[in-house]
């Protein structure tokens, strides 16, 4: 039986390291790639917790950001895929219009 | 033996995300270290008694969403040029940030949540969670079909050259 918190702290380590990754990189492909290993940081403690305490409603919970990833992930890469188009690059700097 | 199977996969899971998050030069080469920990992390998941989701986890993450990833980097067929080499913008302050927020989780996590509940058996497999999902969670699971289909409308929308050609 591995100890939860072992679970909760390599969550919260994947959960910076997709922060980082999405405050420092400027490849809008690779901000969605992070913003990715963040759902999946939360999914890990989520998973965790529910075994913690026996309750299975934390992996329903998981199994619904499973799918909302997969949706933000279509529709996200749409939107990639029209910048692209428009701006012949995926770079964020380049998509400053409304830049406050 | 469990907890060192445990130790690997975190460790491949880390070294996935490190990867995915320093190679600033290779879109692909970044996306398929992040196949790596979504596989770990299903692995993880299967330890934790989470068998349905664990598979769930490699088929759609590893299998679908990053598939999806690798075909939009390789249909862009991004220049050297477009990919922007390892400038950060605002390093300091994103460090920062990371930093607090990693203190604030080290400051919050406890040393120990003692022992972990009794489960049934079967918990966590494909049958125990289908019945949860489609008696109490059914409306949740009812508008997931909306979510997707909203999603799908929108992704072939954004992804047309005009609209109405």
């Amino acid at each position: 039986m591995i100890p939860i918190t072992h679970a909760v702290a390599l969550s919260g380590i994947l959960f910076l390291l997709g922060t980082l990754g999405a405050l420092t990189r400027r490849n809008l492909i690779v901000i969605l790639m992070s913003i990715e290993l963040m759902l999946n940081a939360v999914n890990l403690a989520l998973i965790a917790f529910s075994r913690q305490w026996g309750n299975q409603a934390g992996q329903l919970f998981v199994l619904m950001v499973i799918v909302v990833a997969a949706a933000e992930v279509a529709v996200g890469l749409g939107i990639v895929l029209a910048l692209f188009r428009n701006r012949e690059s995926v770079n964020v700097e380049d998509a400053s219009l409304l830049k406050w | 033996m469990t907890l060192w199977l445990f130790y690997f996969f975190a460790f491949v899971a880390i070294a996935g995300a490190l990867g995915m998050l320093l190679n600033t030069r290779n879109t692909v080469a970044g996306a398929l270290s992040l196949v790596a920990t979504m596989c770990s992390l299903g692995a993880i998941y299967v330890q934790l008694d989470a068998y349905l989701i664990g598979a769930l986890q490699i088929m759609v993450y590893a299998g679908a969403i990053l598939v999806l990833f690798l075909f939009v980097v390789m249909l862009l067929n991004l220049r050297q040029d477009a990919l922007p080499g390892a400038r950060f913008a605002k390093p300091l302050l994103a460090t920062l940030a990371a930093a607090a927020l990693g203190a604030g989780f080290l400051t919050l996590l406890p040393g120990a949540f003692g022992p972990a509940a009794e489960i049934a058996e079967g918990f966590g497999g494909y049958r125990a969670v289908g019945a949860e999902l489609f008696t109490d969670y059914v409306l949740a699971f009812e508008v997931t079909s909306l979510l997707l289909l909203s999603a799908m409308i929108g992704a072939v929308i954004l992804a047309k050259r005009k609209i109405d050609g």
